[in-house]
């Protein structure tokens, strides 16, 4: 495998100083990295969320990316649309729908199955800061058990929607999970993804300071400790064949793992847990672990 | 007048409505469809696949898992610079309300073709406008055709209308669902190249200056221009936003006469002046105003009636939105009765239609008595004897002087 080297990426400025992003907010650095991977071949389908804030306000944008803003639960079916147009006027561009967990797995997930079901010429990323972050902290389907929201009081009673292996069983030419806290990871699925054609699909884990309850200059810690507990798999898979990707591979084995409340104690949003519940996440993660190896 | 293309040289085939607006949208060069089937649609939907499938078009067909995603797949394609089309009715129109309102404020050029019928519940897949009135407000240009002739010369007049640099705007080509969407009539259509030729070949987009590129680009998603389209817009700017819509509203009427005059000089067929379809409105003491299918059974019973020497005359309203206020009020003024006919009703108010002209009416020294009726809710059929008893009804209202109910229903059990 190629090794890259960020250093030897290009340093452009995607996202522009004073943009409207929290101060540790994940989702900047996606898009930075993003633009980083895939530099001005971009058009970006941006559902109602935090990146339609983040840009800022007309007439200005903090985004350097071409853009189009739609309602939310459009953002496959335009992308789809726009990918057909450029195809039919002979028009090279990387057409990627960029929403939240709820533009994704809630009011998305329709539009989302159905462009993958076409296997429209796209890239789905999924920003997964696990709630509604944008209209104050509201509970997902990819909120995950335990967790405080403003809508989940005494913490959530319902699993996490295993969204990523939802999309392997579509039977897409590529699937991948990523983190903000490996970009090289993730940059390198962005530009695997950018050169299958078909529809891709790249779950990019995004722990957010304000909705989570973290000091913001943990972001980074906060997404590496979900993916060293093992709460957070890497991996991608072509035609749903998976690999664990290699910052995940350490933790198939469980006595690797970090203890699962290194992570959950820096997040306030856990705070209601008692030590069953606990029990009931490191045994979610064994679970999901198991299932995941036997798609390799 | 000869058209420059006579009827001989057009093409003469026995198609539904449904298969007009097909083969219109097919001739008119369309780079992306994008649709989902509902009845009374649906034949659209499958004859642009059967095009697609045979070859006979150059267009990416995207079968979408809903109306929602039909029209945010024409967004999205239209919003790339390409020409675009899609077709729904009913439930599927208000799936795709919300997109409804982003293409026209976002300024996309689409088409779409509405097969008229009913909204549930109850459920009822036959005609009626109340589909059409849902979107009145959504920044749409309306167009609702008589007969599959004119749904079929509609749709290719409709890419010309929207794509004017002067509108802008998305066009919704309405046609009565089974009344024309699955009525088999000969229709002439013109050989492709003279469509193509019409259209001026492909969609270009409409060009602006980006201070930040340095240049004038075309309006359209090209990560070689980057531009962000549709971005959050508050109390600051949204206003100055919203109100170049409306100008360009303003614009449509003249736009819709000119391609309705410039499709009589290729054609040989034009439908009133575009905007209104008028039949002996003149010299008419009682007028029955009127939009779609219907039309046809006003005229025939209107006809009959001067027969017996009765001044009576039709205006069926082609153009929807932007509603003609300034020639609904000239052709209305000296009448004495207006009843206008609603085929949808706005609850705890009027039929659209009626509060339309009355608008148009309004502030005019002796300006005609008006009665608003609602009738073919749900497909329910409209015979002649039907018209017949609205004329005989404004007839005694002309004669009394009184309106008395303003608001009536036609054709309806009583309870």
């Amino acid at each position: 495998m190629m090794v890259l080297n960020i250093k030897e990426l290009p340093q452009e400025k995607y996202l522009l100083s004073g943009n409207a992003a929290c101060p540790g907010c994940p989702e900047a650095l996606g898009l930075k990295y993003l633009g980083m991977a895939l530099d001005d071949k971009v058009i970006l389908v941006v559902p109602a969320g935090c990146s339609s804030v983040i840009q800022g306000l007309a007439p200005g944008s903090s985004f350097r990316f071409t853009t189009l803003n739609v309602p939310f639960a459009s953002s496959d079916a335009v992308a789809a649309g726009l990918a057909a147009a450029k195809e039919v006027v002979g028009e090279d561009a990387v057409v990627i729908a960029w929403a939240g967990d709820g533009g994704t797995a809630d009011i998305g997930m329709a539009t989302l199955s159905g462009a993958a079901e076409r296997n429209d010429n796209i890239i789905h990323v999924c920003v997964d800061n696990e709630a509604y972050m944008n209209t104050g902290i509201q509970r997902s389907s990819l909120t995950p058990y335990g967790a405080w929201t403003t809508t989940t009081w005494t913490g959530k009673k319902e699993r996490k929607k295993e969204l990523p292996l939802i999309m392997l069983a579509h039977k897409v030419p590529y699937v991948a999970t990523a983190s903000i806290a490996y970009p090289t990871d993730y940059i390198e699925k962005l530009r695997k993804a950018a050169s299958i054609k078909g529809f891709k699909y790249i779950h990019l884990h995004a722990p957010c300071p304000v909705g989570w309850r973290f000091d913001p200059k943990y972001t980074v810690r906060v997404a590496k400790l979900a993916v060293e507990t093992g709460m957070w798999i890497l991996f991608e898979a072509f035609n749903g064949k998976v690999t664990i990707s290699p910052f995940s591979r350490p933790y198939q084995n469980k006595e690797r793992r970090k203890p699962v409340t290194e992570y959950l104690k820096l997040q306030e949003r856990f705070r209601t847990m008692k030590p069953e519940d606990v029990k009931l996440i490191e045994k979610m993660i064994d679970d999901a672990w198991k299932t995941l190896l036997k798609f390799t | 007048m000869i058209p420059k293309v006579p009827l001989d040289k057009q093409i003469k085939k026995a198609v539904n409505g449904d298969e007009a607006t097909a083969y219109a949208a097919k001739q008119s060069l369309v780079d992306v469809v994008a649709a989902y089937p509902i009845t009374p649609q649906t034949i659209i939907v499958e004859k642009f696949s059967e095009f697609v499938a045979n070859g006979e078009v150059y267009t990416e067909f995207v079968p979408v898992e809903s109306e929602h995603s039909a029209m945010s797949a024409v967004i999205g394609a239209a919003a790339a610079g390409a020409r675009a089309f899609t077709a729904t009715a009913s439930q599927g129109l208000a799936l795709m309300l919300e997109n409804l309102y982003i293409a026209s404020a976002l300024r996309l050029p689409l088409v779409l073709v509405v097969a008229n019928r009913a909204l549930s519940a109850p459920i009822n897949i036959h005609c009626d406008h109340s589909d059409a009135m849902m979107m009145r407000d959504a920044g749409w240009v309306q167009i609702f055709a008589e007969n599959t002739q004119e749904a079929y010369d509609t749709t290719i007049q409709a890419f010309k209308i929207a794509e004017d640099p002067e509108v802008q705007l998305p066009v919704a080509v309405n046609l009565d669902g089974f009344i024309l969407s699955h009525t088999l009539e000969d229709i002439y259509m013109l050989p492709d190249e003279e469509v193509q030729k019409f259209l001026g070949g492909y969609r270009k987009p409409v060009k602006t200056y980006v201070d930040y590129l340095g240049k004038e680009v075309e309006v359209k998603l090209d990560p070689s221009n980057p531009i962000s389209i549709g971005p959050l817009d508050l109390y600051d700017y949204y206003f100055e936003h919203k109100v170049p819509q409306a100008v360009a509203m303003e614009k449509v009427k003249e736009v819709v006469k000119r391609v309705n005059e410039e499709w009589f000089e290729l054609s040989g067929r034009k439908y009133g002046d575009g905007v209104i379809d008028a039949w002996g409105v003149e010299d008419a003491d009682v007028v029955v105003a009127v939009l779609g299918s219907t039309s046809g059974t006003v005229r025939y019973v209107a006809k009959e009636l001067r027969k017996e020497g009765k001044k009576v005359g039709v205006l069926r309203i082609r153009l929807f939105r932007p509603f003609p206020f300034d020639e609904v009020r000239d052709l209305l003024k000296e009448v004495k009765v207006v009843g206008v006919m609603d085929r949808a009703l706005s609850f705890g108010s009027f039929g659209p239609s009626f509060l339309e002209i009355s608008t148009a009416l309004q502030g005019i020294r002796n300006s005609p008595l008006m009665v608003n009726y609602i009738y073919g809710l749900g497909g329910r059929d409209v015979p002649p004897s039907h018209v017949k008893q609205v004329f005989n009804e404004l007839e005694e209202i002309m004669k009394s002087g009184e309106v008395g109910k303003r608001l009536r229903f036609l054709g309806v059990r009583e309870r």
